[in-house]
């Protein structure tokens, strides 16, 4: 269907400005915020003792995250892939599940197991291990909800892999770990980190579910997501600014990290 | 777009490479199936991590409300609250849904039917709110659409504010979903309908939207999802007014604050009950049109 260039017009313009009104214009606003000030200022204010220990929690998160999601993620895309069982549908349908719960739920979820009153209380009221309103609650929301990522971005390699190379290295006699170690995890690498790269920005940037499961206390249980909501509502507008423009940041590096990748993966096609 | 299209088509292809690719003898294949029990180790250990990190919280909710009873989950669900919040989440949903179709639609046709300059950066740009944590998406929008707005358009604490939000965080769906199919469109049938003297209208309603229809809904069903579990990108917006901006989830989370386990527990249920009536649809939708490809191959 081809449009009369008045149309053809149209449309462009009014797509764009959808865009340039619901996105460009308000996250340049941000960026035009934060920076106006000057430089120093933005520094200054990511680097005070709240915001650094805030990053240093939200690191830490994603440093106990992201190899839990690998080590179990790369087995569970290598079974999905590789092999038929029974209960295979289910077992699918399970990992996407986290896309669908409100990450309010996910809180809801955790508290109700994992909280004093909960099926798995024991572990707070007579080990004394503080699970719900502490650190541990924090790493079992963030990965509740990003555990479909590494699995999802390494499986449809694995399919498209095939096992020709991998049955080659078994006949000539290497063990799996062999296979594994040189055949299988040099393919799927660009899979894995992209992958990862998206475990990392959803870890940083959840702010529904850790708000729920987090005491929000600065330097214990407060990751940089809450620190932004808790200077907004402090009334400290360019400190929230600031942090916002760090985690745009990340954002931004996880876009230029998909292209790249898709560029990759675009030309290991052709 | 994961969420969607995962189960349908993943379990016939590639599963037995060593039969239907390369050729030739069984022997291969018989080498990888030598090891059946490392296969049911991975799928317990995989089974196993997947219950412990999703299933089991999960079913503490339903336990939760189990507990209490129906009478407790209905009185919970029923609550004047709870009603308020259910009727301003799904009607700003909806709306929500139907201008992003819409205008994810008219993005869609533009960024694959149109030329101009700068438009692979347009398209980066459509990631981008999925890419953003979603409290920073609330303080964005903020920055347009709150008391220091540089255009005078106040929104906080108004239905708008969190309609503005959602409509942010839930651009890509629509577009990412309609883009693909759109590319992969054939232009002869267009064609042909032009030259059997079709108009554009004629075109545009009886050849291409029946084909985009499948994957219009799974976007606009994928967004409508999203939007009713919101929570980041529209409580600074919001603001919690009830019966105006105080959205389920919201209210989830005061009758947490104020310890009241069995009713957070119930109206969880039905948002929970939602999200899955919708995929269900949408797989449901997803399978019916690749039944439909595959048959006019």
């Amino acid at each position: 269907m081809t449009l009369s260039p008045v149309a053809r017009h149209l449309a462009r313009w009014i797509a764009l400005g959808y865009i340039v009104i619901l996105v460009i214009v308000p996250v340049g606003l941000i960026l035009w915020r934060t920076l106006a000030p000057g430089v120093g200022e933005f520094v200054g204010s990511i680097s005070t003792p709240a915001a650094i220990s805030a990053l240093q929690l939200s690191l830490l998160v994603v440093a106990i995250v992201v190899p839990l999601n690998v080590l179990f993620g790369v087995p569970t895309a290598l079974v999905l892939a590789r092999n038929r069982f029974r209960g295979k549908s289910i077992l699918q349908a399970v990992i996407d599940l986290p896309f669908a719960v409100s990450p309010v739920v996910v809180g809801v979820a955790l508290i109700l197991l994992w909280g004093s009153g909960g099926l798995f209380g024991f572990v707070e009221n007579d080990l004394g291990a503080r699970i719900i309103f502490g650190f541990p609650g924090i790493v079992l929301a963030s990965i509740f909800v990003t555990v479909p990522f590494v699995i999802r971005e390494v499986e449809p390699v694995l399919h498209e892999l095939g096992t020709d190379q991998e049955e080659a290295a078994a006949t000539l006699g290497a063990q799996w770990w062999q296979t594994f170690w040189r055949i299988t995890l040099p393919s799927i690498r660009w899979g894995l980190t992209y992958g990862i790269v998206l475990t990392i920005a959803r870890t940083l940037g959840e702010f529904g579910a850790v708000i729920m499961v987090a005491s929000n206390l600065p330097g214990q249980s407060q990751t940089l997501t809450l620190l932004v909501a808790d200077r907004y509502n402090r009334g400290a507008e360019y400190g929230a600014y600031a942090i916002s423009t760090l985690l745009m940041t990340v954002a931004v590096l996880v876009l230029v990290a998909q292209v790249i990748l898709d560029a990759r993966r675009a030309r290991a096609a052709t | 777009m994961t969420a969607s299209s995962g189960v349908v088509d993943s379990t016939s292809e590639a599963i037995r490479p060593g039969l239907t690719g390369s050729g030739g003898s069984g022997r291969p294949s018989r080498l990888l199936r030598r090891r059946p029990a490392s296969t049911s180790l991975r799928v317990g250990a995989a089974t196993m991590w997947l219950s412990f990190i999703v299933l089991l919280p999960l079913a503490a909710i339903l336990w939760q409300s189990a507990g209490g009873g129906w009478d407790a989950f209905w009185s919970a669900v029923t609550s004047p609250a709870a009603v308020a919040s259910f009727r301003v989440t799904l009607t700003i949903s909806v709306g929500v849904a139907l201008i992003n179709g819409v205008f994810g639609l008219l993005v869609a046709w533009v960024l694959t039917r149109d030329e101009f300059p700068g438009k692979r950066l347009v398209d980066a740009v459509i990631d981008l709110p999925f890419a953003l944590p979603t409290i920073v998406a609330s303080l964005v929008m903020l920055a347009l659409y709150g008391p220091s707005s540089p255009v005078g358009v106040h929104l906080q604490h108004t239905k708008w504010g969190v309609g503005i939000a959602l409509l942010f965080v839930t651009l890509p769906f629509v577009v990412r979903s309609v883009q693909p199919v759109l590319l992969e469109l054939d232009r002869e049938v267009e064609e042909a309908a032009a030259s059997l003297g079709a108009n554009n209208y004629t075109i545009l309603t009886r050849v291409i939207l029946p084909a985009l229809l499948p994957s219009l809904l799974s976007g606009a069903g994928l967004a409508f999802s999203r939007a009713i579990g919101e929570f980041g990108s529209v409580v600074l917006i919001g603001g919690a007014v009830p019966g105006e901006t105080e959205v389920s989830s919201q209210w989830i989370r005061t009758l947490i604050e104020n310890d009241d386990p069995v009713g957070a527990a119930a109206i969880s249920i039905v948002l929970l009950a939602i999200s899955f009536a919708i995929l269900f649809v949408l797989r449901a939708i997803g399978a019916r049109a690749a039944k439909r490809e595959a048959l006019a191959k």
